[in-house]
């Protein structure tokens, strides 16, 4: 059996004096989704950022596609992993068009056709031509998303790192936005770790599932066993419960 | 859209509409409606205008002198010492009866020189050192800092005085005083630009992109930067002209008889009772320098301020 494209085994990571993962291990195969659940502050995103190589302070081990990631990260690993944000606001520089953000990537990467690629980018994600060279604030939150995932996409990674990419956006396009992710990786065989506090989102992309508290992931379990109740650990089923009376409520 | 597509497709309306276009066809075109829509903000400010006016006939005034003027701004006519101001000389003559308009338009170059001087010298210093200890912290930022509070904690025109009295008395040697002490500020305000900047998720993108930090320091944080600090600077230099003005008037800046602002207050402020107008044209053209970069600063900051958009 080949290396699974990312595996995670006893990762903590620390906050100055505090540590905000204990010993996580997980791993996601070629092609698959794994989503990971939890509260605010379970972290959940500190994983992926750990991962990403955003958060420094980290031990235990990591690999891509069998490769373990040492402290600082290959020029390489930024070509095969990329990130999409939580905050469309906040991840795409004010001061710079969607063009210009789309090509840097390609220029740090020394990688030719920027301009064709470009252009396919935007196609791909469902962005008219004229949005290249306007400004973020010229965009709505939703077309800014679709900007930000191309940008991770532009140097074709295998692996994407999702950081909440729908809980910044209205409902309505929460909806195009994971058909989008849906259909991406359809096409291009992506491999997804994303991160989420609503489990319909992630129930909707990820068949399978681990479930965060505290910093521990308590629970592993398919998107199936998830949606017919067969949850072992109390917490997953109390973020069942409120996300079940939440569906009902609304 | 095709006939808009260029600023030379035709008329003002064409330029215009291709300035405000909604959809850029190029980057050149996204920057350039970017500034359009910038100085539209800034024409709105009539006080910010008004300084702008003012800076710039400033500058056309004293880089034309040689063409404005008729007669060399050290040539004197002692006949004619401290004379009112009259058709043969517009603001009157100085206590050497040399012609006090040529001798404020030619010291309009000297006094602005100086001020641009210390611009070139302080702007990017102070914006390297904010952003690069903003951006990286820990022991540089640690270091740097300390740096720029030991250059805080003397005060201005004494560290000038000093140094220009250690050297010899003179303009680079004021200017490398003013210099020397003005840079701190900027470095301060643009380091602590570059802490809320580099919390930014857009930061974490480009780092994803593999790029170095030299990289995103000057090509995404110092932009950033940049608007508070242009504004600082502006609002500065009228203290650069203060502090300049100051230093001749105290016989440390430019000497005699070379045409400064305050160099020549200085050598004329025996005659404030008799001959009022002598050391006080000079005065004025401080004051009113001075007023109308404060002007255009606070005008600049209301259009470039980032909170804004």
């Amino acid at each position: 059996m080949a290396a699974p494209m990312i595996a995670i085994d006893g990762l903590r990571v620390r906050f100055g004096a505090r540590e905000v993962v204990h010993g996580v291990s997980f791993s996601v195969a070629r092609g698959a989704s794994f989503g990971m659940v939890g509260e605010s502050g379970s972290g959940k995103s500190t994983i992926l950022r750990a991962f990403a190589g955003l958060a420094p302070d980290w031990s235990g081990a990591m690999a891509l596609d069998g490769q373990a990631l040492g402290r600082r990260r290959a020029r390489d690993f930024f070509r095969r992993c990329q990130m999409v944000f939580q905050d469309p606001y906040g991840s795409l520089h004010p001061r710079q068009t969607i063009d210009r953000q789309l090509a840097e990537p390609l220029q740090i990467q020394a990688m030719d056709g920027i301009d064709a690629r470009i252009r396919r980018a935007l196609e791909e994600v469902g962005l008219p031509a004229s949005a290249r060279f306007r400004y973020p604030h010229q965009l709505s939150g939703g077309q800014r998303q679709r900007v930000a995932i191309a940008r991770a996409l532009i140097t074709g990674p295998e692996v994407l790192l999702l950081d909440e990419p729908t809980s910044a956006l209205d409902v309505s396009v929460q909806a195009e936005v994971l058909n989008l992710l849906a259909d991406l990786q359809a096409a291009r065989g992506l491999t997804y770790l994303m991160v989420t506090h609503n489990l319909a989102v992630v129930a909707h992309l990820c068949p399978w599932i681990g479930v965060m508290q505290g910093g521990e992931m308590v629970e592993q379990l398919s998107a199936a066993d998830l949606r017919a109740g067969r949850v072992a650990h109390p917490h997953t089923a109390e973020l069942r419960a409120l996300s079940t009376e939440l569906e009902e409520a609304g | 859209m095709s006939d808009l597509s260029t600023p030379l497709s035709g008329n003002a309306a064409g330029l215009r509409a291709w300035l405000l276009s909604e959809t850029p066809d190029s980057r050149r075109q996204a920057a350039w409606g970017r500034s359009y829509r910038g100085w539209l903000n800034f024409r709105r400010n009539p006080l910010g205008m008004a300084g702008l006016i003012i800076v710039l006939a400033l500058l056309v005034l004293s880089l034309a002198a040689p063409l404005l003027t008729w007669q060399s701004p050290d040539v004197q006519h002692l006949a004619q010492r401290l004379a009112p101001p009259s058709a043969a000389h517009w603001l009157g003559t100085d206590e050497l009866g040399r012609d006090l308009y040529t001798r404020l338009l030619f010291g309009g170059r000297i006094t602005l020189g100086m001020v641009v001087a210390v611009v070139v010298l302080v702007a990017p210093l102070g914006l390297v050192v904010g952003a690069v200890s903003g951006y990286l912290g820990g022991m540089t930022d640690r270091i740097m800092m300390r740096v720029t509070d030991i250059f805080l904690s003397i005060p201005q025109l004494i560290l000038a005085l000093a140094f220009v009295a250690a050297l010899k008395p003179g303009i680079s040697s004021a200017v490398i005083a003013i210099a020397l002490t003005s840079w701190p500020p900027i470095a301060r305000l643009a380091r602590a630009d570059a802490l809320t900047v580099r919390a930014n998720d857009y930061i974490a993108a480009v780092k994803l992109a593999g790029a170095s930090p030299a990289r995103i320091i000057f090509r995404h944080i110092l932009p950033l930067c940049l608007p508070s600090v242009i504004v600082r600077i502006t609002l500065d230099m009228s203290g650069i002209i203060l502090t300049a003005a100051g230093l001749g008037f105290l016989g440390m800046g430019a000497q005699p008889p070379m045409p400064e602002w305050g160099t020549m207050i200085a050598s004329t402020r025996g005659y404030i009772l008799e001959q009022w107008w002598v050391p006080t044209i000079p005065g004025l053209a401080i004051l009113i320098a001075s007023l109308a970069f404060n002007l255009l600063g606070d005008g600049l900051r209301d259009v470039l301020d980032p909170k804004q958009s």
